[in-house]
């Protein structure tokens, strides 16, 4: 499979591009008398270059799958701006976001949920093929035995005729992989791949985005609550904390030099195995994250940073300040 | 000469009736946890680990056949005894369990103090003062502000339900908790926390832990001693230190190498293959299949063979004299 070349991006202009999006969920209403807002997503500035991957990692609650579901048009944004090849999201429609979605291949975390229990293989890759106008039958078929061999599920003929309920959650999720792929997108939305999965599993279906990504020269967007499988998968990690990007770097400087005390404190939380580890606590900052419905005014973090700064961090919402190469961090220690 | 162990697991096998025939999923188990010893039951699923923690305490769905093998908890055999008196002398009496998403099983119409208290009530015989006034005392333990005692569990965060569960199960003073995945459905931070309780309580209490894991990481933050499982059997017992630094098990080898780490520049290792149906396991090794080490030995079951103390592998290789040719 080749990807299509880029069509409306400019070139030198990332992919996928956002300024100050936002997602926010209305809460109930009684009458004309509304009770407030989720902000899900509350200003994400970030960008994503064609054949890069990304990963975006936050707790649940942060927001992360909010963001995944507003970059898919599945959601509309409620303010800022989302841009696919130059094109923005919130106005695309009928015609132009089906060729969109197209265009994204979306990864779910669930794949015995991502798969219709009635459809065999076959028939779930075939669907987005009839969908989008792949004719005629043969091409379609050709198009599924690739699909099928490039994650790992030759021979075709092997599995084309099974249900989801008769493989393997690692096999499962090769086929949500292949589905994503038929359309030979351009970018790849995986949101928490691997979470449902093995620990031994893990990693070959990590590797497997991965490889696809690299050669095919995809862009992808993977989305987790798990800094450690970030490095050898990404080439930058986004973190994000209520609603919003608190730090992005390169994976490398993100895992061996944090500069948010909430990816610092991520970071600390984890550790690799090592017999030592029974031994001793781990610092967690206290209390929980806060409520997308009534953020915290100032920095979003600040009722639990250790080196939270009375009258500012309380009061002032820190911009993303340059920290290194690509390397940016929304604290004000870093002013 | 050693302590005698606090719990002897030998030979402990269980099995379930279903559509497609018997699935053996402990197979032979053997185990032994010391007072103050935290012992992580370490498989990817499927393996039987929660099924061992199921057959331990007798909490067995109706397709279960009776588990065999033996159990002694201070040098007493307990599978053998009758419901009523297991009910009454061991379950939540000297082994508590935390099952698995415990925390999403707390009654919502009832606030949470009376629930951490009722296993007094019922176990100990408290009075429903002295009953409130210890749940009081096992909130302050696990970290709930006191005052969270009159709330109900949907006005607490995932995080602070947890802590109730594990405050239920130590409510009652057991000698042993058993704790199923007590830490998978939560956040990063959250799960730090917790570990950090449990690391506390059994640092103060002098509780013994038998922790279920799938999570390799999550496994050395308590880790007195792991035991590794594979398709219903203990593939390596050992020591954390032992287990972490030197594994003998070509098993326990290719998964500490399949573990995604944070600071490790070479990339992990996937472990080819899938793990055999316990509808019909091999006659031979288990884990012969994938494992690049195999030879000719390997088409014969294994015995647990001592490599030390207390550190037992199931693996031809590790047999005097019987080793590679």
């Amino acid at each position: 499979m080749s990807p299509r070349p880029a069509q409306a991006a400019a070139p030198g202009e990332p992919l996928l591009a956002a300024r100050d999006l936002q997602t926010h969920f209305e809460l109930r209403r009684w009458g004309f008398l509304r009770t407030g807002s989720v902000r899900a997503v509350d200003g994400v500035d970030l960008t994503l270059d064609a054949g890069e991957a990304a990963a975006v990692v936050g707790e649940s609650g942060c927001g992360k799958s909010s963001l995944a579901r507003t970059l898919l048009g599945l959601h509309r944004p409620t303010g800022g701006e989302a841009r696919f090849e130059g094109q923005p999201l919130a106005r695309l429609r009928g015609a132009a976001l089906k060729a969109y979605r197209a265009r994204v291949g979306y990864v779910q975390q669930d794949p015995y949920g991502a798969l219709p229990p009635f459809m065999d293989v076959r028939r779930a890759l075939e669907e987005p093929l009839i969908v989008h106008g792949v004719a005629p039958r043969a091409e379609r078929e050709r198009r599924i035995e690739a699909a099928l061999e490039e994650v790992g599920l030759a021979p075709a003929g092997e599995v084309w005729g099974k249900y989801p309920h008769q493989l393997s959650g690692g096999q499962q999720q090769r086929v949500v992989i292949a589905r994503a792929l038929i359309l030979r997108p351009r970018m790849i939305l995986a949101d928490e791949p691997v979470s449902m999965l093995d620990a031994s599993v893990r990693v070959e279906i990590l590797e497997l985005l991965r490889r696809i990504q690299r050669e095919h020269r995809l862009a992808l967007l993977y989305i987790t609550h798990d800094l450690s499988t970030v490095r050898h998968y990404t080439d930058r990690v986004l973190v994000m904390y209520g609603g919003r990007i608190v730090e992005q770097a390169p994976v490398e400087a993100l895992l061996e030099r944090p500069q948010h005390p909430y990816a610092e404190a991520l970071l600390a939380a984890l550790a690799d195995p090592d017999p030592a580890n029974a031994r001793r606590e781990r610092p967690v900052p206290g209390g929980e994250p806060p409520s997308l419905a009534a953020p915290p005014p100032g920095c979003r973090f600040h009722p639990r940073c250790p080196y939270a700064m009375a009258g500012t961090c309380d009061v002032y919402d820190p911009p993303a300040l340059g920290v290194g190469e690509g390397h940016t961090a929304a604290c004000w220690l870093r002013a | 000469m050693a302590a005698a162990p606090l719990l002897e697991i030998d030979d402990l096998r269980l099995a379930y009736a279903t559509e497609r025939g018997t699935v053996r999923a402990v197979d032979g188990v053997g185990l032994t946890l010391r007072r103050n010893e935290a012992v992580v039951i370490l498989g990817e699923s499927g393996c039987g680990k929660s099924s061992l923690a199921k057959a331990l305490l007798r909490t067995l769905p109706r397709n279960a056949y009776a588990p065999e093998g033996r159990v002694r908890l201070d040098g007493a055999e307990v599978l053998g005894l009758p419901e009523e008196r297991f009910r009454r002398q061991v379950r939540w009496v000297r082994i508590a369990l935390v099952m698995q998403a415990a925390m999403n099983a707390l009654n919502p119409v009832v606030r949470v103090g009376e629930q951490v208290a009722e296993p007094l009530r019922i176990h100990r015989g408290c009075s429903r003062r002295q009953a409130a006034a210890r749940a009081a005392e096992a909130f302050a333990e696990v970290g709930i502000p006191g005052d969270f005692l009159q709330r109900y569990p949907h006005e607490l965060s995932g995080g602070m339900r947890q802590r109730a569960v594990l405050a239920m199960a130590l409510v009652t003073e057991p000698d042993i908790v058993v704790l199923d995945e007590p830490t998978s459905a939560l956040d990063v931070l959250t799960q730090a926390a917790i570990m950090n309780v449990l690391k506390r309580i059994k640092r103060d209490r002098g509780v013994s832990f038998v922790l279920i894991t799938h999570d390799v990481a999550t496994s050395s933050e308590i880790a007195d001693r792991v035991a590794l499982m594979y398709a219903g059997q203990v593939v390596e017992e050992a020591s954390a230190e032992a287990f972490f630094t030197a594994p003998a098990h070509p098993y326990s080898q290719m998964l500490m190498a399949s573990v995604p780490r944070l600071h490790q520049p070479e990339p992990p290792q996937p472990i080819p293959g899938r793990p055999p149906s316990l509808l019909e396991p091999p006659a031979g090794c288990r884990f012969a299949e994938r494992c690049p080490q195999r030879f000719d030995r390997c088409s014969e079951p294994p015995p647990a063979l001592p490599l030390g103390e207390r550190h037992r592998v199931r693996c031809w290789l590790h047999a005097t004299g019987g080793g590679r040719p």
